[in-house]
This record gives structure tokens, C-alpha cells and sequence, in this order.
């Protein structure tokens, strides 16, 4: 009976076992985890909010296959990394930013800064964080402006630089300016916590980045420790967005755990020093674009100690 | 107490269930018997026997080689019908001797003894080594040599593997639950080479039955302790298990001994018990056939050489068309192109699976999502060794300790974007073998 099977065994090296976890599964997870804060971001900001992050999504997506058709590359849409992309662009735009935006925004997310060097995982800097800097260069008057029907043009974080008083219990639900994703601190949170729990993230980069941001401004802030003050810059511009969802991007931050504690500290420092003694209120995206910068050092001198290696007892 | 362990690892579907009820059963060959001459590392046996010679049950077919090597006797009464290549489970063709089975089983008399402590260290090693005696987990060094380092008086540790990490693999589990008194009989024999060393059963906690059964037999033995270490794979891997049990690191190219521990299998401390007190050869091992493509999976007792296809047989066939058949478990088992293969001292497992889940999954680019370096065992990135392996650079990779690799495939099991990391960093490390050996 066993004779007639045998030509058609497969054969491959081991193991032959894989986990049910995939790439696809792993995107998918991502955009439920961001969920609360797009869906926050549409009720706070109205129908335009809804069809900028739809536009921006379908701009990724679109140049993605568009790009891949024409090198004639196989079709990588259906990893879902493309709509990650192009959602978490969206919610670093102002809710009131024309439709357009959101399509330069797309296309020079995917085609300059993941296509061209080789699709995913070949990225050197968060293709989102990376346009929306591209934006914020190329419109600064479009991509500073705030105002919308429901709250004045400025952002909190924009009145605490200017010495103004922000209501934090405000800040901490989302009822102010900002951009689409970035003001409800406890949607964000959220989100990220069904990341954690799924084990997708986990509180290494997010952890040490906010510490090291809180250590920062309290030592730099010139209000010392104060509660109020700190409470507002944690909860204020992109900083929980940033810190839990685009810090913690797989492909743009250290392989390495201790690679990734130091990665967080540098993010940390950085966004102090952008929002204290930087010009402009915002520091977070400046500092994860030029933190994936600096991956590859990271990398280079947290490479692992092997197991036993040195042959020492322990 | 805590559970021991090790940093890294995974855990998978364990398909344990599918077998470890099932008792153990003797097959008994009815086809020609294969005896590769090369069963274990190191040179390969010498045969003594040539065309036409008859054979018992027991009698030396093959001497050892050299010291790192090991004799092969025939398990089946017979006539030698040839001594030429045959395909063993990794695909290679080793110079085999071939019995055609007469069917009588006609044994040889083996020289039994009472007790181990009517001989010397030097004598327990010689019927060890005598008896042809490898590493059954699958490595399959010669237990002779491992039992003779350097300085003897230096082992503090004598760990029996018990873990049985592999998922589906229950043969061991079998063996301490139907003939615990041999393991630790063998353990002891073990022991007397070691005047400094404690004995150490070292078992998962997924067989709680065999911790205490265990537990029960060796409350009264002063040298020997039961460890309980948690489920997880490769914690029976040499190097874990040491560390789990010692809290020892070694690196690859240092031996067990340099953590003053000696480590043997299940499998192999009840063949040194049937070496030392009943004079009896390696001729038979506990091979789990299992799989959701074989009709009764179970645990037999099968002679060396035995061909698979006997053994698909005994075990009812096949339920459905297995898509894959694995010699070994299913981390680190060799996959069958065929089924004309007959079993070594090594082989633990036939598992026979309806669907292969490599060449269902296709590989795609990596995300870095770490989960590699996460579980390796070894505590190197996987993912970076892999790019280096496959762009051929092999400076990098032997710089990034890529040569520590054990070769488990947890990086493999784990990544979501289904590379094969493990066939990757397996190539490389075969090239900068074979480079250092000339």
C-alpha cells in the first residue's frame, strides 16, 4: 500500500512545521489597533476627515500596484502594508487639508521612499512619517493649519509654547486641534494595547521613549517636574501616535531588544529637544525619521552575544 | 520550584496526543534488512562479514573504525546478500550491508551479568562501546567517547535527556513510562564512571505522569534527582539543557564536559543498560510512526535496518495521501523523497503529514519584526544571517556568530513572512564546515 505515494512527497530542508502568524496578519492587526483613533479623528473632524484618510489610503495602494505592474513585479497589495502606510499618513494630516495633499502625500510615501528602495522592509525611514515631513516641507502653510469648525486654529501643544494654559482633560479625550489621528490620547492607547496584548508590540521602544522624554523636558522644560506641564506634552502633538505606533514600526527600528531601548531613549531625547528648544511645537516626526537613520549604528553595536559564547561558567 | 529553562524557544501544535496513549509494539522485519556502515559521526565502520556469509540474531557485522566510531550487528538471522551504496534518510547513498532475513530470528548468546558493580570502569566503557552505542536523539555521536573525557573526575552532572522536545514525538515518553528501571539502571551504570557526578533526570512538564513516576523510583537514590523543566522547544537541545539544569553556557565548539556535564538520551541509557548487564548489542530502537496520514499512529519496537516501508505497513497504512513524510520530528527531521530507507540508530519518528506547510507557504520579503531573534536558542539574528548567507558573504556571517546556530528551526517556525531562514544559515554553515575541514 505504501509503495504507490512515493513520488509525490514533497521535500524540503527543515523544519517543516510554520506559524499560522503572517505578514498580511500582522498589517491587518495594525490597522484594527488604529482604529479607535481614525474612527476618534472622523467624529471629531467631520466627513472631510473620513474621505482625506480614504483618498490617501487608495493613493498608497494604487502606486503601490501601479508601480509594481510597471516593473513588472509581483503584486504585494495584499500584504496590507501599503493601507498601514497610507492610513497612518492620513492621520498625520490636518483634518481640513485638501484631497490632493493626501495623494502627493501617498505617492511619495510609497514610491520614493519604499519602491525605489526596494519595497518592503528595504525602507531606510517610516514611508508615512517620511511624507508627511516631505508635506510639511513642501506646504508648510496647508500642513500648520489647524482650524476646523469645532476648535481655533491652534494646536495645545502650539498654545503651551506660547505660555498659554491648555485644558488637559481635553487633551488626554482628543477634543482639540491636530491632526486626524493624533489628539485622543486614550483612543491611541487603546489601540496600542491590542497591539501589545497581540504581541505584535511591545512596550520596549514606547516605554524608554516616553521616560527618556519625560526625564527630558522635566530636566529642559524649564517647569521642572510639573505635572500639568508634563501631562500636556505627553498627551499633546504626536507623541502617544508616534511613540506606540510608528516608533515601533518593524522595518525602520533595531532588530536587536537592547538595540531598541537605545533607539527609544535617542527618540526621546530628540522630540525634547525639538519641542524645547526647536521652533516649531512639534518634534515627533523629525525625530523617528532621523532616529531610522540612525538604526543601522544601533544595530551595528547591539549585534547579540551568542549563547555560551566566551565559554564562561555562569 | 520554578521551572527550568532556557531564553528563546517556541511553542507549537505538539501533536503528542495522536500517540502517547498507544503502548509500545514490537514489528517484526519480514524483507531484507539494510545496515548502513555510517550510523553515527565519525569514520565508518569496517565490515567483517562479506557475500554469502550466514548471520545471527546479535553476531557483529561491522567494527568499529577508528575510536570515534561504532560496530553494527545484524538484527535478523540471515545471509549477507551484498555490501553496496544505499540511499539512507538524508538522501545520501552510504555503503550498506544487506541481509536477506531467513525468518528464524536465531540469536546469538549474549554474556550477561547480575550487576554492574562486578566490573570495572574500563569494562562498562568496553561493552558500551562494544555494543555500538550512539547518541539515539539523534545526533548520533558514539556514547563511548562521550563517556570518556578528558578528566572524569571533573563531570558533575550526568543528564538523562528526557525533555522530548520535538512535537509528535512520544517515544521516549513511552520508555519511561513502561521501563523506567532500565533508564535508571542505566543512569547508575553511568553514574559509576563518574566518581564526583549526580544524575540528573531532566523531563518537560508536559509528562507529569513521568516526573512522578520517576520521582516514586529514585526517592532512595541518593545520586540521582528529577528536574522539571518547562515545555518548550528546543529545550532538549545538549546546550538548553545544560543550561536549563546547570545554569552552564557553553558555546558550539565546546563539549558537554567543558560544563563538566555528560548529556545521553532516553533511548541511549536503556541501550547501555541492555549493553551492561545483559550483553546485548544496539540492535533495536523505539520509533515513533505518527502523522495524521497514517492510520494507527503509535509507538513501535523496531530492529535496525528495518525497512520504512515495513514500518507504514505495520502502522495501517496510510489514511489519505501524505503530502509529506519526515524522518525524524517535524523541527529538525530529515524530509523522504522515498520511502526505500531503512532505519538507523538515529531515526526517533516517522511522521507522515497530509499537508506540508513549507511549500504551501510562499516566502516574501522580510518585515524585521525581530520574532527570529526573539526565539533563537542561540541568541544570534537569524534574519541578518540568513541576508548574509544568501548574498554569500561569508566573512559576515561567521563574524555574526553565525556558526553558533544549532540549526533548531524556531527562526524558520516563526517568521510571519514564511522565509527559510534555517535552510538559508544550514547552507552557509555546511560551506564554512567544509571549508575548515581541508
Amino acid at each position: 500500500m505504501s509503495e504507490r505515494n512515493d513520488s509525490m512527497m514533497k521535500v524540503s530542508s527543515n523544519p517543516h512545521i510554520r506559524s499560522k502568524v503572517s505578514t498580511s496578519k500582522i498589517m491587518l492587526a495594525v490597522i484594527l489597533a488604529l482604529l479607535p483613533t481614525t474612527i476618534f479623528g472622523i467624529r471629531n473632524f467631520g466627513l472631510h476627515a473620513l474621505l482625506l484618510v480614504l483618498v490617501t489610503i487608495a493613493s498608497t495602494v494604487v502606486t503601490e500596484a501601479l508601480f509594481e505592474a510597471v516593473m513588472k513585479k509581483p503584486l504585494t497589495i495584499f500584504d496590507f502594508s501599503a493601507v498601514v502606510t497610507g492610513l497612518l499618513l492620513a492621520l498625520n494630516l490636518p483634518p481640513k487639508a485638501p484631497l490632493w495633499i493626501g495623494i502627493i502625500g501617498g505617492v511619495f510615501a510609497i514610491l520614493v521612499v519604499k519602491m525605489l528602495f526596494g519595497g518592503l522592509g528595504q525602507n531606510f525611514m517610516n514611508p508615512a512619517l517620511a511624507a508627511r515631513c516631505f508635506l510639511l516641507i513642501s506646504f508648510p502653510v496647508i500642513m500648520t493649519d489647524f482650524t476646523c469648525d469645532a476648535y481655533s486654529g491652534a494646536t495645545p501643544l502650539a498654545a503651551l509654547k506660547a505660555g498659554e494654559s491648555v485644558n488637559i482633560l481635553d487633551m488626554v479625550i482628543g477634543n482639540t486641534a491636530g491632526t486626524i489621528g493624533e489628539t485622543s490620547m486614550i483612543a491611541i492607547v487603546f489601540g496600542a494595547c491590542i497591539l501589545i496584548l497581540m504581541g505584535i508590540i511591545d512596550l520596549r521602544i514606547p516605554g524608554s521613549y516616553i521616560v527618556t522624554f519625560i526625564l527630558f523636558i522635566g530636566l529642559f522644560g524649564g517647569h521642572g517636574f510639573d505635572y500639568s506641564y508634563i501631562s500636556a506634552h505627553l498627551a499633546g502633538g504626536g507623541l502617544m501616535l508616534g511613540a506606540f505606533f510608528m516608533a515601533t514600526d518593524y522595518v525602520t527600528r533595531p532588530v536587536t531588544k537592547f538595540g531598541q531601548v537605545l533607539f527609544g531613549i535617542l527618540l526621546g531625547i530628540l522630540t525634547g529637544i525639538f519641542r524645547i528648544f526647536g521652533a516649531g511645537a512639534e518634534g515627533v516626526s523629525y525625530a523617528i525619521i532621523i532616529g531610522n537613520l540612525l538604526v543601522p549604528l544601533i544595530e551595528k553595536i547591539t549585534y547579540p552575544r551568542a549563547f555560551g559564547k566566551g565559554g564562561e561558567r555562569l | 520550584m520554578a521551572k527550568l529553562t532556557f531564553t528563546g524557544g517556541i511553542h507549537t501544535y505538539d501533536g503528542k496526543d495522536l500517540s502517547k496513549d498507544k503502548p509500545i509494539v514490537d514489528i517484526l522485519p519480514v524483507g531484507d534488512l539494510v545496515y548502513p556502515l555510517s550510523q553515527h559521526i565519525g569514520a565508518p565502520a569496517v565490515p567483517i562479514v562479506k557475500k554469502g556469509d550466514y548471520v545471527l540474531t546479535g553476531q557483529k557485522i561491522a567494527e568499529a573504525g577508528g575510536f570515534v566510531s561504532a560496530p553494527v550487528y545484524a538484527t535478523v538471522s540471515g545471509t549477507v546478500k551484498a555490501i553496496e551504496p544505499r540511499r539512507v534518510v538524508t538522501g545520501d547513498s552510504v555503503m550498506s550491508i544487506v541481509i536477506e532475513n531467513d525468518g528464524k530470528y536465531d540469536e546469538v548468546t549474549y554474556s550477561a551479568i547480575e550487576s554492574a558493580d562486578e566490573l570495572s570502569k574500563e569494562q562498562i566503557l568496553e561493552r558500551i562501546k562494544e555494543a555500538g552505542i550512539v547518541g539515539m536523539g539523534g545526533a548520533g555521536f558514539p556514547t563511548h567517547v562521550k563517556l570518556s573525557p578528558k578528566e572524569p573526575d571533573k563531570i558533575d552532572y550526568v543528564i538523562a535527556n528526557c525533555a522530548e522536545c520535538e512535537p509528535y514525538l512520544t517515544s521516549d515518553y513511552r520508555r519511561m513510562l513502561e521501563e523506567p528501571h532500565k533508564l535508571i539502571e542505566g543512569l547508575k551504570i553511568s553514574l559509576r564512571l563518574f566518581d564526583n557526578a549526580m544524575g540528573i533526570l531532566a523531563v518537560e512538564d508536559n509528562k507529569p505522569d513521568c516526573i512522578k513516576l520517576l520521582k516514586e523510583l529514585t526517592k532512595n537514590e541518593k545520586r540521582i534527582l528529577v528536574k522539571t523543566l518547562k515545555t518548550k522547544y528546543p529545550q532538549g537541545s545538549e546546550r538548553q539543557l545544560i543550561f536549563a539544569t546547570t545554569k552552564r553556557a557553553i558555546n558550539s565548539s565546546q563539549l558537554p564536559a567543558d560544563a563538566g556535564c555528560v548529556v545521553n538520551n532516553v533511548d541511549t541509557i536503556v541501550a547501555i543498560y541492555h549493553a551492561v548487564i545483559e550483553g546485548k548489542p544496539l540492535m533495536q530502537r523505539i520509533v515513533t510512526i505518527t502523522g495524521d496520514a497514517i492510520n494507527h499512529p503509535q509507538n513501535y519496537r523496531v530492529r535496525i535496518g528495518t525497512n520504512y516501508h515495513e514500518l507504514i505497513d505495520a502502522a495501517g497504512g496510510f489514511k489519505c495521501q501524505p503530502e509529506k513524510i519526515v524522518s525524524g520530528g517535524p523541527m529538525m527531521g530529515f524530509a523522504l523523497f522515498n520511502l526505500d530507507v531503512p532505519t538507523t540508530k538515529t531515526a526517533s519518528a516517522l511522521l507522515c503529514m497530509s499537508r506540508d506547510e513549507v511549500s504551501a507557504s510562499k516566502p516574501s520579503a522580510c518585515i524585521n519584526c525581530g520574532l527570529c531573534a526573539e526565539v533563537c536558542p542561540g541568541r544570534v539574528v537569524p534574519k541578518m544571517l540568513a541576508d548574509y548567507a544568501e548574498h554569500g558573504q561569508e566573512e559576515a556571517f561567521v563574524k555574526h556568530n553565525g556558526m553558533e546556530c544549532c540549526e533548531c528551526g524556531c527562526c524558520s517556525f516563526v517568521c510571519p513572512a514564511k522565509r527559510n531562514l534555517t535552510q538559508s544559515i544550514k547552507s552557509m554553515r555546511k560551506i564554512v564546515l567544509g571549508k575548515r575541514k581541508k
